[in-house]
């Protein structure tokens, strides 16, 4: 069977149906963006260390950065035996609850 | 589970709709709990190619319903033991736990996933990544000198994560309306690229290349091409500030 092209190997074309200019008085090519800009439309590929959770992972960053809100591109789930120990924890709270 | 995960800063997190259903590719770590030949693991691990069925992990964040995702590629690297290493590239939203696991059942001893690192998602790859003491001391430094430089080093602007979708440009007066959720109109693209489907997702970019928003292609690239009036994409999420272009749906040109 042949190997099926992933996206990031697809080639795309530009097809051009008129000519027009764009006005520079308008907007900033993306590179060019004041530093404050930039930072609020930028986007860090980081590579997530095995600790934590994405969720940390991205709650640190807003921090380092002292931004207002982050997201995330994609869950990569922390070490299991977290969540396992979370499961236990859990447990362990519902027991107490009960006695 | 590291590798690599972008991080959309403020403004840029409304692009991770198109971030999150991208292709990822990761190398894992597969521990089998029998003993198996070498040629079996790579047999099985084949059959697992193309479209599969897989329902969500229990532990999962998602409604567990069976789903369909394709997988572009298993390639098997080493086994040592019962540790198996491979390579997959696959659609978003595969769970590749559950991949190691019903390559368990195949394969008849059970199996589960050791180890796992993402090695590209979407258009960010592994040999680009920052770690967080980079962007903590980069971001000290840039604080102390004011040098743009050094913020290039680790932050990439949101129009890199849209690299694969394809891409409809169009002129400074179309810009401010689709800013306000108007459809994007045939008169106002000026270029676009091939391979958009009607139905597909697309992205609105200005001439300098900033994006304006995302939307769903509503004709494919060469009927685009050829139309003269009427709605081409309709406005789906609004990137770009309100009123950085001037609005011109009424005036005209600029």
């Amino acid at each position: 069977m042949p190997r099926s092209i992933t996206p990031w190997e697809t080639q795309r074309k530009l097809l051009v149906k008129t000519e027009n200019k764009t006005n520079p008085k308008y907007g900033h090519k993306p590179e060019e963006r004041p530093s404050d800009e930039y930072i609020r439309y930028g986007i860090i590929n980081l590579d997530k260390p095995p600790g934590p959770t994405s969720h940390e992972v991205a709650a640190w960053v807003k921090r380092i950065l002292k931004l207002s809100q982050v997201g995330h591109g994609g869950t990569l789930e922390a070490y299991t035996f977290k969540l396992e120990k979370s499961q236990s924890d859990r447990r362990f709270a519902h027991n107490t609850r009960r006695v | 589970m590291t590798g690599v995960l972008p991080i959309t800063l403020e403004e840029s997190r409304k692009i991770l709709q198109a971030l999150l259903c991208s292709g990822k590719e990761y190398v894992c770590v597969m521990k089998l709990h029998g003993e198996v030949s070498q040629e079996r693991v790579n047999e099985v691990l084949k059959e697992f190619e193309d479209v599969i069925y897989q329902r969500p992990p229990l532990r999962a964040s998602v409604k567990r319903q069976l789903r369909k995702r394709k997988i572009y590629y298993i390639n098997f690297l080493e086994m040592d033991g019962r540790n198996v290493l491979f390579r997959v590239g696959c659609e978003g939203g595969t769970y590749i736990r559950k991949l190691c696991f019903d390559a368990g059942e195949v394969l008849g001893c059970g199996a589960h996933m050791q180890e796992l690192r993402r090695t590209i998602a979407g258009p960010f790859v592994e040999n680009e990544v920052v770690t967080l003491h980079d962007v903590a001391y980069w971001f000290m430094e840039w604080q102390k000198e004011k040098d743009e430089k050094i913020l290039k080093k680790f932050i990439q602007p949101m129009e890199k994560a849209l690299a694969l979708v394809p891409k409809i440009y169009v002129r400074d007066s179309a810009v401010s309306a689709v800013c306000y959720g108007a459809g994007l109109t045939a008169p106002g693209v000026v270029s676009l690229e091939t391979g958009i489907t009607s139905g597909c997702l697309t992205a609105i970019f200005t001439l300098k290349g900033e994006a304006v928003a995302l939307a769903r292609a509503m004709a494919s690239s060469e009927e685009i091409l050829d139309m003269n009036h009427g709605i081409v994409a309709k406005t789906e999420r609004v990137l770009m500030q309100r009123d950085t272009y001037p609005k011109c749906w009424k005036s005209g040109e600029i």
